[in-house]
C-alpha cells in the first residue's frame, strides 16, 4: 500500500498551510499596532520610536491632567448611567418583541435596529438638532418649573444628561438584539410547566425566564457601557463646551500630534473595554443545556 | 407567541420604554434634520422650513459631487478588501478544530470593540514620517548598506493621503466583515462542498461555484454592515486623510460645527441615509430571494 | 356508579383555517390509565393542553372533578402535566425542580423537603436530588418531570408524547414503568402519543383521533379485534382491507361478493349494505400449499410477491387474482420453512369469524 505524504482531508482547510499564515499576518497586522500603543505608555522617550526604558511616568502625568480626568470621569458616568438604563429598556423591548404577536411587527423591528444600522454621524446631527431645538425653547424661561428644569440639568452628573440619553437611544437596541437572542433558545415548555406547576404570571418571570435571559442582560449591559464608552461622533456633536468626555477629549490632544500621555489614558480605556467585551462574549456563549 | 390584545398591560408596558426612547432621542430627531434638508437659512441663527430642494440640488454642485464620488470609491475599495481579507479569515476559523473556534473568533473581534479613536491614533504612531513603519523601513536600508550607496533613507509619506485613508477604514472595520461571514460559513452544510468535490470539481471550483453562492447572503450582509458606517466615515479621513482627503462625513460636520449651514448639512446627511436604506432594502430583497431558493 | 373525573363536553378549538379540536365530547374515570392517540395534527396535544389551560380560547366544557375549568388559569388548575421536553427548569437543582411548584404556590418549607424526598423516592431519583439537569440522562430527566408533577398531588397526570424523546430499549422499560406508578399512586393519568403500541400496552382506555374529532373510543383488545372504521382499523396495528358488495344478509351472516374472493359470508351484528371493506389482520390467515380442507375457511389462491423477515416471524405479501393483495403474519416455525419462497403458488385461508365488515 502506497503512503500519502499529507494527511490532510479534502475538507480540512484548516490544516492548510497557506491559510494559516493568512490568519497568522492578520492577526499579527490587527494587533501590532495596539500592542506598539500599550508598550510606548510605558516608553521613558517623548518622541516614542525607540525603547528607552521603562516608566509609568506618563500615567503619573495623565492621572495629574485634571481636564484629562474630568473628560474621564464624565465618560465614565455617562457609560454607567447609559448601561443602566439602556439595559432596563433593551430587555424591556426584547421581552416585548419575543413574546408578543401584534400587527406591523416586522416594520416595528426594522425601526428598532435602525440605530444600529444608519451612520453614526446621521445619528450625531440629528440629535444635535434636537438640543439645539429644545435649548431654544427652554432658554426663553426666566422662571417656572422649566427654569429649574434647566437650573437641575446644570448640575453634575445631570448635565451630561443629553449626552446620556442620546447613547441609550444608540444603545438600547444593541442590548434588545442580545437578549432576544438568548430568548430564542428559550424553551417555551419552561413557560408553561413553570405556569402548569401553581406559578403566576409574575413568580414564572422571576424564577424561570429571568435567570435563563439573564447572561443575556449582563452581556447586552457590558455591550453598551463599551458602546457608550467607544463613542466619539455623537458626543462630539452632542458635547457642550463644560461637558468634555474621554474621546473628545483626546481627539483634540491627537490633532496636536503623537505623544506618550496620550498612550497611557488611551492605554487605560482599552483595558477597561477589553475587561468589559471579554466578559460580554463569554457570557454569550451558549450553555450546554437549552432545553 | 401570544397574540398582544390577551395581555394588554403587559404588552404596553414592554413596549412603551423603547418606542418612547426611539421616538424621542432618534425618530424625531431625524425627522427634524428630514425637514432641515427641505428649508434655507433666514438669519445667523434662524432656519425657516420652505420646502425647498437647494439643499440637495447644491450638493449635485461639482466639488460636492468629487466629494461624494471619492467617499463612494474610497469606500468601494476598502469593503473590497475587507471582504478580500474578512473571508480568508472567517473561512479559516470556520474550519479550525471546534475548541479554538470561540477564541480565535474573540480574538478578531476584539479589537472592534477597542475606541475608533484610539485605534485610529495607534495607526498614526506606525505611519507618520518618524513612525514605527519608516523607522522599520530606515533601518533595512542601512542594513543594506543602501546609505553608502544610494544615500540617507528617505521618509515615505505615508499619512494623509487617499492610501491612509484606505488602509484606515480596512484596519478598523475588517473585523465587523468577519461576524457574518463566519455566522454563515459555520452554518454551511460540508456535505455539499464534499458533493461538488465528490462529482470532480476542482477546490477552487467548488469554492466559487458552492460555497461562494450558498455564503452570499453572508457576504452582503457583510458588505452592507461595512459599507455604510464607511461612507459616512468622519474620524478616519479626518485623522488620516489631512485636507485633501476629505469625504462626505467631514463636509456635514463641517456644515454643523464651522460653515453653520445646518440645511445643507441636514440634506447631505439625508444623502447618506437615503443611500443606508437602499442597501437595506437590497440586503432584504437578496435574502428574500435566497429563502425562495430562486438564487441570484 | 362513580362520576367520572374528567368530562369533556362538546370542546372545539379553532386556529385560523383549521380546526384543531372538533366538537369532542367524552368522560374519564377515576384511577383511569387514559390515552389520546392519533397521528401528529390530529389535535391531541391541543386537547390535552386545553385540559392543562395551556390553550384557551376554545369553546365547550372541560369539567374536573365537577369543577367547571372555564376562566381557571393553568397556574390553578388541579391537573399537571409532563411536557414531551421534560421542561426541567436547567438552572435549578433536581431538589428545586421539584419542590418549584410547592414554593410557588406558598407551601411551608417544612412540608416540602418531605414531599420532595417521597416523590424523588417514588420515581427512584432519591440519589441524584442535588444534581443539574444538564448532569442527567433524558431518561432521568423524565423521571424529574414525573416527580415534579405528581408532588403537587393532582387529580389528573397529564402527558404529552413522554415516551417520545427516548429511545427503544428505555422507551419499553418506561412503559412499564408508568403502568405501576399509576397504579401505584392511584390517579387518573392521560397520555398523548402517536405510538399505538405504546397505547396499547399502557392504556385502559384509548381515544383514537383524527382531524381533530374522537373517531372511536375502546380498551386496547376491543380497539385491535373490533375497530369501528377503516381508519381505526388501519391505524392501530396492521390490517388487510378488501374491498367488497353486500349481495344479501342471512342467518348465517353477510353475503358479500369480495375482490379476488368472490362471494363470501361473513357473520355479522347488525345489518349492512352496500359497498364495505372486508377487514382481517395479518395474523389471523394461514398460508399453505393445498387447498384448505375445511370448506367454510374463506380462502384465496395467490403466488408469494414478497417475503420480509423478521426473526420470530415474517410478512408475507400475496398477490392473488383481481389484483387483490393480502399481507400474511407467519410464524417462522419448521412448516414455515420450506414454503416462504418469492413466486411460489400458495393459498392463504381464514375463518370467517376472523372478518370484520367496515362500513365508513
Amino acid at each position: 500500500m502506497a503512503r500519502r505524504k499529507s494527511t490532510r482531508g479534502p475538507l480540512d482547510y484548516g490544516k492548510s498551510p497557506w491559510l494559516i499564515l493568512f490568519g497568522l499576518v492578520t492577526f499579527i497586522l490587527l494587533y501590532a499596532p495596539i500592542a506598539q500603543l500599550i508598550a510606548f505608555s510605558f516608553n521613558d522617550s517623548k518622541r516614542n520610536i525607540v525603547w528607552r526604558g521603562f516608566t509609568t511616568k506618563y500615567y503619573a502625568k495623565a492621572w495629574n491632567d485634571a481636564s484629562l480626568v474630568e473628560a474621564f470621569v464624565n465618560s465614565m458616568t455617562i457609560a454607567v448611567m447609559c448601561t443602566v438604563v439602556a439595559t432596563i429598556i433593551g430587555t424591556a423591548t426584547a421581552l416585548w418583541l419575543w413574546r408578543f404577536r401584534f400587527p406591523a411587527k416586522s416594520a416595528v423591528e426594522g425601526v428598532m435596529v435602525l440605530p444600529i444600522v444608519i451612520p453614526e454621524i446621521c445619528m450625531g446631527v440629528a440629535v444635535l438638532v434636537l438640543y439645539s431645538r429644545v435649548g431654544n425653547w427652554m432658554r426663553g424661561f426666566e422662571t417656572g418649573p422649566i427654569h429649574w428644569w434647566n437650573e437641575l440639568f446644570s448640575v453634575w452628573p445631570l448635565n451630561l444628561g443629553a449626552i446620556t440619553a442620546a447613547h441609550i437611544a444608540f444603545s438600547f437596541p444593541f442590548v434588545a438584539v442580545v437578549v432576544r437572542a438568548r430568548l430564542a433558545g428559550f424553551n417555551r415548555e419552561f413557560e408553561e410547566a413553570s405556569k402548569d406547576l401553581g406559578a403566576s404570571e409574575w413568580q414564572t418571570f422571576w424564577n424561570v425566564v429571568l435567570p435563563f435571559m439573564l447572561p443575556g442582560v449582563i452581556a447586552g449591559a457590558l455591550l453598551s457601557f463599551t458602546l457608550s464608552l467607544d463613542d466619539f461622533v455623537i458626543t462630539f456633536f452632542t458635547a457642550g463646551p463644560e461637558t468634555n468626555t474621554f474621546p473628545v477629549k483626546v481627539y483634540s490632544l491627537v490633532r496636536r500630534g503623537v505623544s506618550p500621555d496620550i498612550n497611557a489614558a488611551s492605554t487605560v480605556l482599552i483595558i477597561i473595554t477589553l475587561v468589559a467585551t471579554i466578559i460580554a462574549m463569554r457570557m454569550q456563549a451558549p450553555s450546554k443545556i437549552e432545553g | 407567541m401570544e397574540n398582544w390584545k390577551q395581555n394588554k398591560a403587559v404588552f404596553w408596558v414592554t413596549a412603551l420604554p423603547g418606542i418612547v426612547w426611539l421616538l424621542l432621542f432618534f425618530l424625531i430627531p431625524l425627522a427634524l434634520i428630514w425637514g432641515m434638508s427641505f428649508g434655507e437659512k433666514t438669519s445667523i441663527i434662524d432656519i425657516e422650513i420652505t420646502g425647498t430642494l437647494n439643499n440637495y440640488i447644491r450638493s449635485f454642485e461639482a466639488v460636492y459631487v468629487k466629494i461624494i464620488w471619492k467617499s463612494i470609491w474610497i469606500s468601494v475599495i476598502s469593503t473590497a478588501v475587507c471582504l478580500a481579507i474578512a473571508y480568508p479569515v472567517a473561512f479559516g476559523i470556520c474550519f479550525s478544530p471546534a475548541r479554538w473556534r470561540p477564541l480565535l473568533l474573540l480574538l478578531v473581534i476584539l479589537p472592534f470593540w477597542i475606541n475608533l479613536l484610539i485605534r485610529t491614533y495607534a495607526l498614526i504612531a506606525v505611519f507618520r514620517t518618524r513612525g514605527t513603519l519608516n523607522f522599520t523601513l530606515e533601518w533595512f536600508w542601512n542594513l543594506a548598506f543602501l546609505d553608502k550607496l544610494i544615500g540617507p533613507f528617505q521618509p515615505l509619506e505615508l499619512l494623509y493621503n487617499n492610501g491612509a485613508v484606505i488602509v484606515g477604514m480596512v484596519y478598523v472595520f475588517m473585523p465587523f466583515m468577519v461576524l457574518p461571514l463566519y455566522a454563515t460559513i459555520e452554518r454551511l452544510d460540508r456535505s455539499y462542498l464534499e458533493a461538488s468535490l465528490d462529482l470532480g470539481a476542482s477546490q477552487w471550483r467548488t469554492f466559487f461555484s458552492v460555497t461562494v453562492p450558498l455564503t452570499l447572503p453572508g457576504i452582503v450582509s457583510g458588505i452592507i454592515l461595512v459599507f455604510i458606517p464607511m461612507l459616512g466615515m468622519f474620524l478616519v479621513p479626518d485623522l488620516l486623510g489631512g485636507t485633501n482627503a476629505i469625504m462626505i462625513g467631514n463636509v456635514i460636520t463641517d456644515q454643523f460645527k464651522a460653515a453653520n449651514d445646518w440645511p445643507f448639512g441636514a440634506a447631505l446627511s439625508f444623502l447618506l441615509m437615503y443611500v443606508t436604506f437602499a442597501a437595506l432594502a437590497l440586503r432584504a430583497f437578496i435574502g428574500a430571494r435566497m429563502k425562495a431558493g430562486v438564487g441570484i | 356508579m362513580t362520576s367520572p373525573i374528567i368530562s369533556i363536553k362538546n370542546v372545539t378549538k379553532r386556529y385560523p383555517g383549521v380546526v384543531a379540536v372538533d366538537d369532542v365530547s367524552f368522560d374519564i374515570m377515576p384511577n383511569e390509565f387514559f390515552a389520546l392517540l392519533g397521528p401528529s395534527g390530529c389535535g391531541k396535544t391541543t386537547l390535552l393542553r386545553m385540559i392543562a389551560g395551556l390553550e384557551t380560547s376554545g369553546t365547550g366544557d372541560i369539567i374536573v372533578d365537577g369543577q367547571n375549568m372555564e376562566g381557571v388559569p393553568a397556574n390553578k388548575r388541579p391537573v399537571n402535566m409532563v411536557f414531551q421536553s421534560y421542561a426541567v427548569f436547567p438552572h435549578m437543582t433536581v431538589r428545586n425542580n421539584v419542590g418549584y411548584g410547592l414554593k410557588v404556590t406558598g407551601v411551608a418549607a417544612d412540608e416540602i423537603a418531605p414531599r420532595v424526598e417521597e416523590a424523588l423516592e417514588m420515581v427512584q431519583m432519591g440519589a441524584m436530588a442535588d444534581r443539574k439537569p444538564d448532569q442527567l440522562s433524558g431518561g432521568q430527566r423524565q423521571r424529574v418531570a414525573l416527580a415534579r408533577a405528581l408532588v403537587k398531588r393532582p387529580k389528573v397526570l397529564l402527558l404529552d408524547e413522554p415516551l417520545s424523546a427516548l429511545d427503544a430499549k428505555l422507551r419499553e422499560h418506561m412503559q412499564l414503568e408508568l403502568a405501576r406508578l399509576q397504579q401505584v399512586i392511584g390517579i387518573t393519568f392521560i397520555i398523548v402519543t402517536h405510538d399505538q403500541d405504546e397505547a396499547l400496552s399502557m392504556a385502559d382506555r384509548i381515544a383514537v383521533m383524527e382531524k381533530g374529532g374522537v373517531r372511536q373510543i375502546a380498551g386496547p383488545e376491543e380497539l385491535y379485534e373490533k375497530p369501528h372504521s377503516r381508519l381505526v382499523a388501519d391505524f392501530i396495528g396492521k390490517i388487510n382491507l378488501i374491498d367488497a358488495t353486500v349481495s344479501g344478509t342471512s342467518k348465517a351472516g353477510v353475503t358479500c361478493l369480495a375482490k379476488g374472493l368472490g362471494r363470501v359470508v361473513v357473520p355479522h351484528e347488525g345489518t349492512a349494505s352496500g359497498s364495505v371493506s372486508l377487514a382481517v389482520r395479518p395474523e389471523k390467515l394461514t398460508l399453505s400449499d393445498k387447498a384448505p380442507s375445511s370448506d367454510t375457511d374463506i380462502s384465496a389462491r395467490g403466488v408469494i410477491r414478497d417475503v420480509a423477515y423478521y426473526g420470530d416471524v415474517s410478512n408475507v405479501f400475496v398477490t392473488c387474482a383481481d389484483g387483490l393483495e393480502l399481507a400474511v403474519n407467519v410464524q417462522n416455525d419448521r412448516a414455515a420453512a420450506g414454503l416462504l419462497e418469492n413466486g411460489r403458488e400458495v393459498y392463504a385461508s381464514w375463518h370467517p369469524s376472523d372478518t370484520l365488515i367496515l362500513e365508513e
